[in-house]
């Protein structure tokens, strides 16, 4: 007989304790393990996906980030740029402006010295034209010219204005001293005498007059009397060219001087 | 000579015995038991792991592909009994290597337990499925005229699958201890490795008709899709 029941059932028996021991030892913890691994790599992929996604993320800003710091990058440089020039454009504006006005200021300084080189040679020219005037005048004083220079006195009062003569008059009335007549040399009786006859017939009274030499007046004759003063001298027109002259030194825009025009009226007494 | 490990009794009291089948059949379970135990006492749920956990990640995802594609859905409640079905019959055709084993597929009270467990799973996965009910009316499609003839099938099918592999594996050690006889130390060698070939096919072909019964058992409830394939 092949088949012992026996056997068979033996067989079956454990068979049936052989799938359970297999599952219990075998299946069980392969499979477990097997899910574990999967479960772990599926974890382990999704982190990976969610990492990357935020990398992608991370990456589009940080791109992002990066174009807008360009932008502003060109923009800031553009601003600087324009900002430099602008500067330097001011800054070349302010350095001419500088220059001009420091050359103005070279070009007023040297106006203003050519000026006081000119007024100081001017009043050199002045000095010294009438000191020569001065010593030629006094060197050339003699007999002939004191009699002209009495005529002409004479003839000055006369032709005095009325205004001038009325002041005047007046003032030889009030003063109880006699007036005074003063001259570089000592006049003659008969000058005295014409002197004193023009000065009661021009003035309309008979007051006494004192005679006096004064050195100090160059080639000339005075009248005065309680303040006011007749008189013609050399000196005078000196007085008078000198005063003509320093007015024209005062004028900025006319600093030059004629002296050849003005020193005529000294040689007319002559 | 002896042609099933059987006759080989080591102890007996009246019906009760202790044979050789019997013998041989715990030394493989104790083999199976204690070797997944010693692989699967250091699992490794990372991605490093040895080489005898691979090795058994192999068999078993291997063999859960297998009843899928044999069209069994949920793979893994099928995979105790089928697997098991496998993992014995090829370890009991590899342990013949060993000098003085028998293999016990060699012997017909075990291919007869074995395709009686087959006998016994196949009506309890398909009441499972669809209901006592369900089941038994399968044995009446299309008409009650096959009812006979299903029945038929279903003892010829589970006979036929004992047979089957009892006959290969009983030839194998068969042609071994004969051709030792006639011709020593070399042939015997290559017979021994056919013999191996043998088996594991002898083991795939056991657990895939075993699988194949129980998902027609599955199938029936759907016509359109009703294909039980005849052994």
């Amino acid at each position: 007989m092949l088949i012992d029941w026996f056997t068979v059932g033996a067989q079956a028996l454990n068979f049936l304790i052989l799938v359970w021991l297999m599952k219990r030892f075998l299946y069980q913890p392969i499979l477990h393990a097997i899910d574990a691994r999967e479960k772990r790599i599926a974890a382990k992929l999704a982190d990976a996906a969610a990492k990357k996604a935020e990398a992608q993320k991370e990456r589009d800003e940080f791109q992002q980030k990066n174009e807008e710091f360009d932008q502003q990058r060109a923009a800031l440089l553009s601003k600087a740029t324009e900002e430099a020039k602008t500067e330097r454009q001011h800054l070349l504006d302010e350095a001419r402006k500088a220059a001009d006005a420091l050359s103005a200021k070279c070009q007023k300084m040297l106006i203003s010295d050519a000026r006081n080189l000119s007024k100081a040679l001017s009043r050199r020219i002045q000095d010294e034209v009438f000191a020569i005037a001065r010593k030629t005048l006094t060197d050339l004083a003699g007999a002939s010219l004191e009699e002209r220079m009495g005529d002409i006195f004479i003839e000055r009062l006369q032709s005095m204005p009325d205004e001038a003569k009325t002041s005047f008059a007046k003032a030889l009335r009030t003063v109880s001293d006699p007036a005074l007549v003063r001259s570089t040399f000592d006049l003659s009786a008969a000058q005295q005498k014409a002197i004193q006859k023009a000065i009661n017939a021009n003035f309309s009274t008979n007051v006494p007059v004192r005679f006096e030499t004064a050195p100090d007046l160059i080639s000339g004759i005075e009248l005065s009397a309680n303040g006011q003063k007749v008189a013609w001298s050399i000196d005078e027109y000196l007085a008078s060219l000198e005063r003509s002259v320093g007015e024209l030194l005062k004028e900025k825009d006319k600093p030059e001087v004629k002296p050849e025009n003005k020193l005529k009226p000294a040689t007319r007494p002559q | 000579m002896r042609l099933s490990p059987d006759e080989i009794i080591f102890w007996q009291h009246g019906f009760l015995k202790l044979n050789g089948t019997i013998v041989f059949t715990w030394g493989l379970m104790l083999l199976l038991t204690v070797g997944s135990l010693l692989i699967t006492r250091k699992l490794s749920t990372g991605l490093k792991r040895s080489r005898w956990q691979n090795f058994l990640e192999i068999v078993v995802t291997g063999i859960e592909k297998q009843i899928e594609d044999v069209g069994l859905p949920h793979a893994r409640k099928f995979l105790p009994f089928l697997g098991t079905l496998f993992l014995f019959v090829a370890a009991a055709a590899l342990c013949t290597v060993i000098p003085g084993y028998e293999p016990p597929t060699s012997s017909l009270s075990t291919t007869a337990a074995l395709a009686l467990c087959v006998l016994v799973a196949v009506p309890l996965f398909g009441i499972e499925d669809q209901g006592l009910g369900g089941y038994l009316k399968a044995y009446i499609e299309p008409t009650v005229i096959m009812l006979p003839f299903n029945i038929i099938s279903e003892i010829s099918r589970t006979l036929a699958l004992a047979v089957r592999l009892f006959g290969n594996m009983m030839s194998g050690s068969m042609i071994i201890a004969i051709l030792l006889t006639i011709t020593p130390f070399v042939f015997p060698i290559f017979m021994t490795l056919l013999g191996l070939l043998t088996g594991m096919v002898q083991a795939y072909i056991f657990s895939i008709l075993a699988a194949v019964y129980i998902a027609a058992a599955i199938r029936v409830r759907k016509p359109k899709t009703k294909a039980e394939p005849k052994s």
